[in-house]
């Protein structure tokens, strides 16, 4: 069983490109379909967020970790396994707040802009939004609310792509009925 | 050695999955009343030995026996428990509940865009492959 599974993991990769340029045109298509560029940033985080609560149970059954025990933790989780796994890439974790419950994620090369350009009078777009809402999905599946926004966009004319995260609370199991 | 049923609930406690094979004695509830008896117990049984417990433990509750039957326990980071009651020769067989959340739940439910993830999972193909990764196992018979 182990050896037929790992064969099929490695049939599944698919060249980055294709994610790449997939992405792309659903942008494209969300512009064109979309007024304002709001709209747009709204609907990518939007499918992001329904992606993000499928793709932690894949990152969890693959990697095995376990529950973090604080926001630190959390940030190298993200950064180290879950960026690697799943776009090939580490983002380097900075700029933590002095409480520790804000930091953010420096994308050096962001892959999912590689073929991209923003035209003009998209100067708004965030092209990327879909990672802000993965983000968001995936960690409220493991009960932590989080605020996840684009600060920078190498795309948008920015030095750098900077992610930034804010942990709001931490949500409680659900009780049975009945019990409280 | 046997395996007599398995449970797999949500993290709002929702029964996502029940499936029995060498059940002999029915509870005389029904169904849901059965899964929500089975949940509340975990529930308690998780926050009894957090509380219990004289040390930080990694893992918390694993399993419990009975003079008749073990039950293991198995719960993932994003809340989804898995119940496996077996005759007491079974050994520690959390390897194999994580199989089933890796292997089986995570392939057949969460990659199938049309299962719903917080309820009842109605998948045929899930139910097929769990059913036949359950009967190969060395436990099984």
């Amino acid at each position: 069983m182990s050896r037929q599974s790992t064969v099929r993991a490695d049939n599944r990769k698919v060249s980055a490109e294709l994610f790449v340029l997939t992405h792309g045109a659903l942008v494209a298509q969300l512009v064109k379909d979309y007024e304002s560029d709001e709209e747009v940033n709204k609907q990518l985080d939007k499918m992001g967020y329904n992606i993000g609560v499928r793709l932690v149970e894949d990152f969890l059954a693959r990697s095995n970790v376990g529950r973090c025990h604080d926001f630190r933790e959390t940030a190298d989780v993200i950064a180290k396994l879950g960026f690697k796994m799943f776009l090939g890439i580490s983002p380097v974790v900075t700029n933590w707040s002095a409480a520790s419950d804000e930091f953010s994620l420096i994308l050096d090369n962001n892959p999912m802009a590689e073929f991209a350009e923003l035209p003009e009078g998209h100067e708004g777009l965030l092209f990327s939004n879909i990672l802000c809402g993965v983000l968001r999905g995936a960690l409220e599946m493991v009960q932590m609310e989080v605020d996840v926004w684009f600060v920078h966009d190498s795309l948008r004319g920015d030095e750098t792509t900077e992610i930034r995260l804010k942990f709001i609370k931490k949500l409680e199991d659900a009780l049975p009925a009945g019990e409280d | 050695m046997t395996i007599y049923n398995i449970y797999i609930f949500d993290r709002n406690g929702t029964c996502l999955y029940y499936e029995s094979w060498n059940r002999k004695k029915e509870s005389n509830m029904s169904k849901e009343e059965e899964f929500k008896l089975m949940y509340g117990m975990l529930y308690s049984i998780k926050s009894f030995v957090a509380r219990m417990s004289p040390s930080e433990s990694k893992d918390g509750f694993l399993n419990y026996r009975t003079s008749k039957y073990k039950l293991h326990f198995y719960e993932t980071p994003t809340g989804l428990k898995f119940i496996l009651n077996t005759d007491l020769n079974a050994g520690s067989i959390k390897d194999v509940l994580f199989n089933i959340y890796s292997k089986i739940y995570v392939e057949y439910v969460v990659k199938n865009p049309l299962c719903q993830l917080n309820e009842p999972i109605q998948s045929e193909l899930f139910t097929s492959k769990l059913d036949s990764y359950i009967r190969s196992l060395t436990i099984f018979n």
